[in-house]
């Protein structure tokens, strides 16, 4: 198929229908408007139903509805939007639905503005919502890749019985950028036959629920959802490695501003300087592993847009091997190739 | 360029690169042209990606940007500036109106009607044959006809923009002059510039229609 041009919102909607998503419930927000304005136009030709919700939390709710159903189902929302949602994530998380949440991010806290941010990291990678959960969360660069994970998410979502976050700052949902759908590789997906679809009187009914009293039960209910957390652990964690081999100062970025690293590290190299990246493509699970495959780095740099939330992480995978230093912009501002350049330098001043 | 009319309307399928071209065009303008030029940003639609985030830079080729009450890139409410009537009711102003994008952006311009008397204006149609709504001969005329209802206005011009960004080819830049040369022929109105990237300048075959405008991504950050 040839490539078209779309906005990233646009071919999030698109890539979702191509993943087989049928019904979409969701509420305004800028900057990631185009969405729900996509699946509003497009659902109804194939027989799906798109519903503008009264709220958020209705939106959610009925995500959990639907996905109760065993339908493909999809809401996307931008930060103050998705924090509205956290308490129907944690039952759909607990009640073990599967669904795909989308996050345009913006700046805040609060209202914030509208403006492309990070700082929905903490929200995104440390369950939002009460109680022992985790969801796998992609951070797509591209909007080639917003597209690939996107259909990929409906597959990993029915896999593990989660929801699965897709977050892009806004930038992310508003520049354009070729693209293409292709097919992803197949993965064996298990029947549902958790799906409450009406029993037609040949079982028993499927009861999808959060709530358990005994106390042992429910123990056992997040011992097994742990185990399933450990297995996407194992299996689905994703990130890229971009020139590390011999980069002295590696960066840690993802999103919109590791696209503007990437400019940062051409720019060092010309002058000389070795520098790399790694790139978490997944936010969660984290890629720990990563931090050990820089044999030639002498300091870390983590970027985001935000007072600094991924640094965290950053700092559990490092175990305390190099020195981590920090540069972010925050509120919707976004760090220019050259400032990050700076930072690298005075970095590297100090690394004796 | 200057033979345009004076008051220069640009719209199209939001995503077709209306800004960039009313940019590119203005900038150009204000160069070409000895006088005043307004560039009056009406979107209402989108919340990136607006002329009036580059108005430090097109004020430095004296062009006047105008476009909401509310300064800076940090608001998405639908407030035009009355301060737009001013290049609109002044003869002396050469005036591009950078429309948000599809119908629902073209509505802002139902307020001027009044000024779009014929030989007054012109009316350009941005097309990109790599959007998919507006790949085809139904979806560009589907569009025009939706805006020109919104507007009460005739498109008078059509623009070929189809491009990839940087990925853009002559290949493509061809494949839009015919959808829009098939546009031209059912509704009789000409192709007035093609929008070229301006590193493909020096491929830039004998057969291109209307005007060719170098465009240089304005709008677009190197690492974009």
């Amino acid at each position: 198929m040839a490539k078209v041009l779309m906005k990233g919102n646009e071919a999030i909607g698109a890539a979702a229908i191509k993943a087989g998503c049928k019904y979409f419930f969701g509420y305004p927000i800028t900057p990631q408007n185009e969405l729900p304005e996509f699946m509003s136009r497009e659902l109804p030709k194939i027989g799906g139903a798109f519903v503008q919700a009264e709220s958020e939390v209705a939106a959610i709710n009925m995500i959990y509805g639907g996905a109760g159903t065993g339908a493909r189902v999809m809401t996307s929302s931008s930060s103050p939007g998705i924090a509205l949602k956290q308490e129907g994530i944690s039952y759909i998380a607990g009640a073990e639905l599967p669904c795909v949440i989308v996050n345009i991010s913006r700046g805040g806290p609060g209202l914030g503005g509208i403006q492309p941010s990070q700082a929905d990291y903490f929200m995104s990678t440390r369950g939002g919502g009460n109680g022992d959960y985790r969801h796998l969360c992609y951070a797509p660069a591209t909007l080639q890749e917003a597209v690939d994970l996107t259909i990929e998410a409906f597959d990993v979502a029915d896999q593990y019985r989660t929801p699965v976050i897709v977050i892009g700052d806004g930038m992310i949902g508003q520049m354009m950028e070729p693209v293409e759908f292709n097919e992803p590789t197949k993965r064996n997906l298990p029947e549902k036959t958790w799906a409450t679809t009406g029993t037609e009187g040949k079982r028993k009914p499927n009861i999808i629920n959060s709530l358990a009293l005994d106390p042992a039960e429910l123990e056992k209910h997040n011992i097994k959802l742990d185990n399933k957390y450990k297995e996407i652990e194992a299996n689905e964690t994703r990130y890229e490695m971009y020139k590390t081999e011999d980069a002295e100062i590696v960066f840690v970025a993802y999103g919109t501003t590791s696209r503007i690293v990437k400019n940062t590290i051409e720019a060092l190299r010309a002058e000389g300087i070795k520098a790399g990246l790694i790139r978490p493509i997944t936010l969660w699970p984290f890629p720990n592993k990563a931090f050990t495959e820089i044999p030639a780095a002498k300091a870390l740099l983590t970027v985001e847009m935000s007072m600094g939330q991924m640094i965290d992480d950053v700092k559990i995978a490092n175990e305390g091997r190099l020195p981590i230093h920090f540069y972010g912009r925050s509120g919707g501002m976004i760090p220019s190739p050259e400032e990050i350049g700076n930072k690298a330098k005075e970095v590297l001043g100090g690394v004796k | 360029m200057l033979n345009d009319n004076r008051i220069r309307i640009i719209i199209g399928h939001y995503g077709s690169g209306k800004t960039e071209f009313s940019v590119n065009y203005a900038i150009k303008l204000a160069e070409e042209s000895k006088r005043n030029v307004a560039l009056a940003d009406l979107d209402v639609i989108n919340p990136y990606f607006r002329s009036r985030e580059k108005w430090e830079l097109l004020e430095t080729y004296n062009i006047n940007v105008l476009s909401s009450y509310v300064k800076g890139s940090g608001s998405d409410l639908p407030s035009v500036s009355a301060d737009v009537l001013a290049p609109l009711q002044n003869s002396d102003y050469n005036v591009v109106l950078d429309v948000g994008g599809d119908s629902a952006g073209a509505r802002t311009l139902a307020r001027y009607t009044e000024y779009f008397v014929e030989g007054e204006y012109d009316m350009f149609c941005v097309v990109n044959a790599n959007r998919p709504e507006t790949q085809t001969l139904e979806g560009v005329l589907e569009h025009i006809a939706a805006i020109e209802r919104t507007t009460k206005t005739k498109v008078t011009g059509l623009i070929n923009n189809t491009h990839l960004l940087r990925f853009t080819t002559i290949e493509d830049i061809l494949k839009g002059q015919e959808l829009c040369k098939e546009v031209s022929r059912v509704l009789n109105i000409p192709i007035k510039y093609t929008s070229i990237i301006h590193t493909l300048m020096a491929e830039v075959p004998d057969n291109i229609e209307g005007t060719v405008l170098p465009i240089k991504m304005i709008m677009r950050e190197d690492w974009m």
